[in-house]
């Protein structure tokens, strides 16, 4: 009992701290969700755009869950249906590890393989949003995963034998059968690994460059929300505003979190009714 | 409805009794105006379909039916002159006296001897030679005794079905209940040990008030005095057990009896 | 084209995506592996860290890591545990438990940023914590405490409802039957789910930047005293953790060997993450043997 009161004083004190400073800070609020210029140590005229993190976060999220994708739900697939005897004995425990590792391994992985190859191969700087997002995908990769491996083996066997005894193949099975009765809760596991993705900061951070502002290529430096408050929060004197509008960002990756779960659980509800 | 109540008993014989018992199951009206009496220190069998509610009302008679948020109980369960469908009985009182064994045998995650002096313990009784005395009475009652004698303190889980079943009720017993409920106690093991269990509760009929539901007609035909035969919550026939099962009075008792149905 | 061939073509694609991932995977530990522990010597698991030459070590970051996560798991694992017993057994299906597991769930997906950020907030600067070991378990618990609650919470309600009848049919209490019948059976899962808890919080980094610290004062591993500057049980001055120290001198620069110290930083790290993961499995089986045969 006690812990859910404290969890509720918790989430009211988190919501509330960003409210306010976002109404305190005095910026307009249109300004700030579109405006390209970052400048919040002009002396003059500072600007508050933030746009260019919120597009790097955005960009960086999609771009890893669609490299991700594909691959985990293959994976998921063979570890389900193709070869269960190798997923189980082997494949699971593996990524049940990478789940666990740390993300400034990942980030530190990162810095030292991809950042370098990307610069070898497609010059650079090689800290570009290309790496971001390849880093992203692999740490995503296990949760989705996952998420979908239990997916599909909880499906009702009787639904396989069903469609095997009317002559389907196994692609046709798993294509035509298996995939859309699982698909709200694969769909959860993307979800649950955009949500990752998405508020995910030091991996990030380390890999990306780090530049103020809006990207040309994939193969430019970016910065996202969860970077720039890694980076800068620290450096900034509670109070000025400069540092609301870092909690501003806060702010909206919380209310991103929100978003995610809300989506989880319609996802949810969907899966529910379909059982029926 | 066509439907016969034959007993009725004097005062004194009642072991409990139920007046115009109303059991819902979220919407589902499971036990309709249910008023019956069972008989002190006999057998009464509780027989009917699955589904008919006869588990329901068993669960009824200790109030385990509060366990699911979305039943409701209403009228009067009659035990030792109170009526203990009340919100502000204790129930602890209540399931002291009236004990229950279920369908699979369930016994603690401990030993033996833990299974039953466990309630005992909590009830405050912490004398060991008190504790020794009654594990070894509820054993020997229960003929599990000179089986597990040597191994009291090996854990329960090690026992067979049938071995794990008379624990249940030797745990049952070690509190002094004076009623002992027993659902569908044999339809878990095989028929050997279904018979000791049978033979058992023969012996038990002299210290305890027993009502039993079964599916196996047969079983209650041979163990008890007294059959309820239910039926989509309604009590359709009550009467001696020979009378039920060479008389009955309401034609659907008879086609169940005969295996018509069910 | 007919419908076998396409059945071949997906396997192959399958496979290929299966070895792909295991590639990946493997690839990743060895480099880790390879590259981190050449650097580990004795040396560097104890010797303190150099600010600008070449040759420090990550002794007190081990001891950080592991001496925060103690007074982590002293918060979660309470907390977690009543909260999920009430969860499980007490929550009446209202609004208000509803809105509980919401919360929850909100929290347990929570960036760990956002949630380093709220300990920034409340704890170091409203509360006057500072940057403290005790911020960073606070912040650390609310991190990890959905988890534990809802771990706790599916361990008893997979305990076989006849356990539960059976304690209460004899008139036991629901406090009772609770503590001495079904949370010795729910034991095992929650324990694997502690252990894999702390795992999570051990490799913790974003939500520790702005609560621990991100520099540890230097310590005097015979100073014993909890509340002396430099004691290293002193639970409320500031720690750098390893993974925390990973980030930092990767994103500084400033001592020379700053990439190998992270591999290896990085391989102890993955080994102790590693080491959570067998034991949890361990513990899992050696309790379920225990309880099943006998």
């Amino acid at each position: 009992m006690l812990s859910i009161i404290i969890i509720t004083v918790i989430t009211y004190f988190i919501a509330s701290k960003g409210l306010s400073t976002f109404f305190k800070n005095g910026i307009n609020l249109f300004d700030f969700l579109f405006g390209t210029q970052w400048k919040p140590e002009h002396d003059t005229t500072p600007l508050f755009g933030a746009f260019p993190f919120i597009f790097g976060s955005f960009s960086v999220t999609i771009l890893a869950v669609l490299l991700s994708t594909p691959l985990s739900v293959g994976a998921a697939i063979f570890m389900a249906e193709i070869s269960p005897k190798w997923g189980a004995k082997f494949l699971q425990p593996v990524i049940e590890l990478l789940i666990g590792i740390p993300s400034v391994v990942y980030g530190f992985i990162g810095l030292s393989i991809i950042v370098p190859f990307i610069r070898n191969t497609f010059g650079g700087m090689g800290f570009s949003l290309a790496s971001g997002m390849i880093v992203l995908a692999i740490m995503i990769l296990p949760t989705i995963t996952s998420v979908s491996y239990d997916a599909l083996k909880s499906l009702p066997s009787g639904l396989k034998d069903a469609s095997y005894a009317l002559g389907a193949t196994r692609w046709q099975t798993i294509y035509r059968v298996l995939i859309p009765t699982a698909l709200p809760n694969i769909l959860t596991g993307i979800v649950l690994g955009m949500a990752r993705a998405f508020g995910e900061a030091l991996a990030v951070q380390m890999v990306i460059g780090n530049v103020q502002r809006l990207p040309s290529s994939i193969l430019d430096s970016v910065s996202t929300l969860t970077s720039i408050l890694t980076l800068e929060m620290s450096n900034t004197i509670a109070g000025t505003t400069y540092n609301n509008a870092l909690w501003s960002m806060a702010l909206i990756l919380l209310l991103m979190s929100f978003v995610f779960i809300m989506i989880i659980r319609i996802l949810g509800k969907g899966s529910k009714l379909n059982e029926r | 409805m066509v439907t016969c109540n034959n007993i009725s008993l004097d005062q004194k014989d009642i072991a409990i009794e139920t007046r115009d018992l109303n059991i819902y199951y979220g919407s589902k009206h499971a036990i309709k105006n249910l008023s019956m009496q069972i008989k002190k220190l006999d057998i009464t069998a509780f027989i009917g379909p699955s589904g008919c509610g006869k588990s329901t009302y068993l669960r009824a008679l200790n109030r385990m039916n509060d366990l699911i948020p979305i039943t409701k109980t209403t009228g009067k369960i009659l035990f030792d002159g109170i009526n203990i469908n009340d919100k502000n009985v204790d129930l602890a009182t209540i399931r002291q006296k009236i004990g229950m064994v279920w369908q699979k045998p369930n016994p603690f995650n401990k030993s033996i001897y833990e299974n039953i002096v466990f309630a005992l313990k909590y009830y405050g009784i912490r004398q060991k030679q008190i504790l020794d005395e009654i594990v070894e009475d509820s054993l020997r009652k229960v003929a599990l005794w000179d089986e597990v004698k040597d191994r009291l303190h090996k854990s329960a889980l090690a026992l067979s079905g049938g071995q794990q079943q008379r624990l249940c009720i030797a745990r049952a017993i070690a509190t002094k209940p004076e009623i002992l409920l027993l659902d569908e106690p044999t339809s878990a093991l095989d028929p050997i040990s279904s018979g000791k269990i049978e033979e058992l509760l023969f012996e038990l009929k002299q210290d305890y008030t027993i009502i039993i539901v079964t599916h196996n007609m047969q079983q209650a035909g041979r163990i008890s005095s007294y059959t309820a035969f239910f039926l989509l919550g309604d009590l359709i026939e009550y009467d001696e057990t020979n009378v039920i099962f060479t008389n009955p009075v309401v034609d659907k008792t008879n086609d169940y009896i005969m295996g018509r149905f069910g | 084209m007919n419908v076998k061939v396409i059945d071949k073509i997906a396997t192959v694609i399958f496979y290929t995506i299966a070895i792909i991932i295991t590639l990946i995977l493997f690839g990743l530990l060895c480099f880790i592996l390879v590259k981190g522990l050449s650097g580990i010597s004795w040396d560097f698991l104890t010797k303190p860290p150099e600010n600008l030459r070449a040759g420090g070590g990550v002794g007190p970051q081990i001891f950080n890591s592991f001496f925060l996560l103690l007074l982590t798991m002293l918060f979660t694992i309470p907390l977690g545990i009543g909260g999920g017993i009430y969860l499980a057994e007490y929550s009446k299906p209202n609004t208000i438990t509803y809105a509980a597991r919401l919360v929850i769930e909100v929290l347990s997906s929570l960036p760990s940023i956002v949630v380093g950020l709220f300990g920034l907030l409340i704890f170091v600067q409203k509360l006057g914590m500072g940057f403290s070991l005790f911020s960073g378990a606070l912040v650390l618990m609310i991190f990890n405490l959905p988890l534990m609650i809802r771990i706790t919470e599916q361990s008893l309600r997979a305990v076989p409802v006849e356990q539960k009848e059976a304690s209460l049919a004899m008139g036991i209490s629901h406090w009772k039957t609770i503590t001495s019948i079904m949370l010795p059976i729910a034991l095992p899962g929650i324990i694997t789910g502690t252990i894999l808890t702390a795992g999570r919080a051990f490799g913790e980094a974003a939500a520790l930047m702005f609560t621990a610290g991100m520099s540890s004062p230097p310590l005097d591993f015979t100073n014993w005293n909890p509340l002396a500057p430099n004691s290293p049980i002193n639970p409320f001055r500031p720690a750098s953790t390893l993974a925390v120290h990973i980030w930092k001198i990767n994103s500084e620069g400033l001592i020379p060997d700053a990439a190998q110290i992270a591999a290896s930083a990085s391989a102890v790290l993955v080994i102790c993450v590693l080491f959570f993961n067998i034991l949890s499995r361990w513990i899992g089986k050696l309790i379920y043997k225990k309880f099943t045969a006998a």
